[in-house]
């Protein structure tokens, strides 16, 4: 078995330690003898998202998110007609914004995103302070553990799931409680941390589905000697509980 | 007299005595932040007493030990000379420096054309060259770092550009011409430039790093590369507009590294050795002899100071603990952090591999967001590493980093730096050297654990 990887805009999406996503499932297939494909997919390149198990995308800077955004926009309609489809995704911090309908800069300025995820981000200008801290959600995987720090809030649209409910931290808008997005296998959110290396449920989950659409059966992965990802976890939330805000 | 300026002095001067007398820290920076809150342009007011030059100098990475080389360049030449110490560069500590210097009427106690040399953090830079109005500005090198608290690397390059207009139009650059991110400066600067770089084919490399450079600022072009020494630092190009790397004024060659010294030649000086090591201290030390040059400091006293910089704190500092000389090497950031580990991957020690001792911590000074770790390297050293030990605040992070990096098992993983001492001693012979690779905090309580100031002895 083989899981395929696209990686969108590596070079450029690549801010806040996105690669430990990357890291941890190579790590987590290759433990399995799971083979384990990443394609780099850059502004201008041909992207056929079929070919693929699971897409990714990073965060960025705001000079750097403008500059993919439109190349996104190009890609958008196959790679939503795919998700649709039940391809897996992962949207991390300025690739989440991006996987939303559009981001409203505070001067009214408005970047297109590509509408996997029903939602708008608006940025309240550069007096508001950002959402940076520690962060501990509920999610349908369990807990899950990471870092924020944004400065643009994410409100959804109703009816558009969220990722998980924040215990600790500030999530999309640090008013109703809600945590990323989720749509069929495709999951937004604002934490890194890296992500996955610390919440290796999730990791699996995203393994798993992206096995299973490929070779349409029901898949078990092996279990693996997770002491050290749960130490690194429980330590995470150990942290946050001691700095980050209750919801 | 100013009364005002007084008023704060004496204020400022009395809380240094007080903290010193409760024994309450290292007391550098409550005088500072005392006298600033009675005069606001306190930095300005005595700092422009410097008359015989001031100098900042910032950067992601070398601020520390440039200004360290400069200082040992500085007292080779005897050169009268003020310098704040390291940990106190944003300016609440540069009052504090001042203030030590003052009289109780707020006059310097110090040599007329005395120098000043302040290391300074990048987003202090701003109101730095505000307030000292500065003759020379140096800037070493562009990083992400700490984006918990810098922000972006596109904010901290605004802060530049904004310390650039608020300084002096005659006061002049020394900018690595090797690093496109500061180059970038240069742009529309009317006054002098100093451009210093190096050039030794021998330490091109196709890795890449962090890179934190895509993207030429003047045009949206792409900056490639005819050779690049690592992320983004090396002989770039733009390929839009056609900028590339300018030829620098002071430049290193020839350059050999050892494990704890390096040698290098310099147009104009010969052959120099320096008691520090890595492509990095190299780029350090030409921006110090860059400032120096242009002091008119005399070439015998440039080559004598390089030649015994005592290095920074945690800086390549070598600590002996219980018989095993513990190497000390700062990493706060995946730029500096790979460029030390390429460094002790180039260790080829006859028959044995590397004992290292990771430590991450997530205070204020090293950042709460430890997902750099991420970016960093540390596959380099899979295979060279014999033993290691994980600690710091965040030692569970780091010992998940290494386990996907495929480092051994640790011996131990523990927030307690007396615990991983005693691991150490226990499963190491006496002898033994121990790279200590640590956040700024972590280092500090090591140090602390060693018996050792926990601030800089400067």
């Amino acid at each position: 078995m083989t899981l395929r990887v696209a990686h969108l805009y590596p070079d450029v999406m690549n801010i806040y330690g996105d690669r430990g996503n990357i890291i941890a499932l190579r790590f987590r297939c290759v433990s399995r003898g799971i083979g384990f494909e990443l394609t780099d997919v850059g502004v201008g390149d041909a992207f056929e998202p079929v070919e693929f198990d699971l897409v990714l995308i990073g965060g960025g800077q705001d000079r750097e998110q403008r500059r993919i955004a439109d190349d996104l926009v190009a890609k958008g309609p196959a790679l939503r007609a795919a998700i649709d489809d039940g391809l897996a995704a992962l949207a991390v911090c300025g690739g989440f914004q991006l996987f939303g309908d559009r981001y409203v800069d505070h001067e009214g300025g408005i970047i297109p995103g590509i509408g996997v995820f029903d939602l708008e981000t608006r940025h309240p200008g550069p007096r508001a302070d950002r959402c940076v801290g520690d962060v501990v959600l509920v999610t349908d995987f369990g807990e899950v553990v990471g870092f924020e720090n944004h400065g643009g809030r994410t409100y959804l649209a109703p009816g558009q799931k969220p990722f998980g409910s924040v215990k600790r931290g500030f999530g999309n808008n640090a008013e109703d409680g809600g945590e990323g997005a989720r749509t069929k296998n495709a999951f937004g959110t604002y934490l890194h941390g890296s992500l996955l290396p610390k919440n290796p449920a999730l990791c699996d989950e995203l393994i798993r589905i992206g096995l299973e659409r490929r070779y349409q059966r029901a898949i078990m992965l092996a279990p693996l000697d997770d002491e050290v990802e749960g130490s690194a976890h429980t330590a995470a939330v150990h942290v946050a509980k001691g700095r980050s805000r209750s919801a | 007299m100013d009364p005002r300026l007084a008023f704060a002095v004496s204020l400022g001067k009395g809380a240094g005595v007080a903290t010193r007398l409760l024994r309450r820290g290292g007391g550098t920076a409550l005088p500072g932040l005392v006298a600033t809150r009675v005069e606001p342009n306190i930095v300005s007011k005595l700092g422009r007493q410097l008359n015989g030059g001031r100098v900042l100098v910032s950067g992601t990475n070398g601020k520390t030990t440039t200004s360290r080389i400069l200082a040992s360049i500085l007292d080779a030449a005897g050169t009268p000379f003020l310098h704040n110490r390291e940990g106190s560069n944003l300016m609440r500590g540069f009052a504090s420096t001042l203030l030590e210097a003052s009289n109780a009427t707020g006059h310097l106690r110090l040599p007329v054309n005395v120098l000043g040399l302040f290391e300074t953090d990048e987003a202090t830079m701003p109101a730095a060259a505000r307030a000292f109005a500065p003759s020379i500005m140096a800037f070493t090198n562009l990083f992400r770092d700490q984006l918990d608290r810098y922000g972006e690397v596109d904010t901290v390059a605004a802060m530049w550009r904004e310390a650039l207009a608020a300084a002096p139009k005659d006061s002049t650059l020394v900018l690595n011409a090797d690093d496109p991110s500061v180059a970038e400066l240069a742009e529309g600067w009317t006054g002098p430039v100093h451009w210093y770089g190096i050039d030794d084919p021998a330490f091109a490399t196709e890795t890449r790093g962090a890179f934190d450079a895509r993207w030429c600022r003047s045009c949206g072009g792409t900056f490639s590369y005819s050779r690049r020494y690592f992320a983004h630092v090396g002989f770039w190009g733009c390929d839009g507009c056609g900028r590339s790397r300018p030829t620098p004024d002071t430049v290193a060659s020839d350059i050999r590294l050892g494990i704890d010294s390096c040698t290098f030649a310099v147009d104009g000086l010969g052959e120099l050795g320096m008691p520090l090591t890595g492509l990095y201290n190299v780029s350090n030390a030409l921006a110090a002899i860059a400032v120096a040059r242009l002091l008119g400091l005399p070439p015998a006293a440039v080559v004598q100071g390089v030649g015994r910089v005592q290095p920074a704190f945690g800086r390549q500092e070598v600590i002996e603990y219980e018989g095993r000389p513990l190497r000390l090497m700062l990493c706060k950031n995946p730029a500096g952090a790979n460029e030390v580990l390429r460094l002790l991957a180039s260790i080829q020690l006859p028959g044995e591999g590397l004992n290292v001792a990771a430590l991450l911590s997530d205070q204020f000074a090293d950042g709460q967001d430890v997902s750099w770790i991420w970016d960093v390297d540390y596959e380099l050293l899979g295979t060279h590493v014999v033993a290691c030990w994980c600690g710091g605040t965040r030692a569970e992070d780091i010992a998940l980093r290494l386990k996907y990096a495929g480092w051994l098992t640790p011996n131990v993983v523990a927030h307690d730096v007396s615990v991983l001492l005693r691991d150490i001693v226990a499963s190491t012979e006496t002898g033994s050297d121990v790279y200590v690779i640590a956040t700024y905090t972590a280092m500090r309580d090591l140090r602390h654990a060693l018996g050792r100031n926990v601030r800089d002895e400067g």
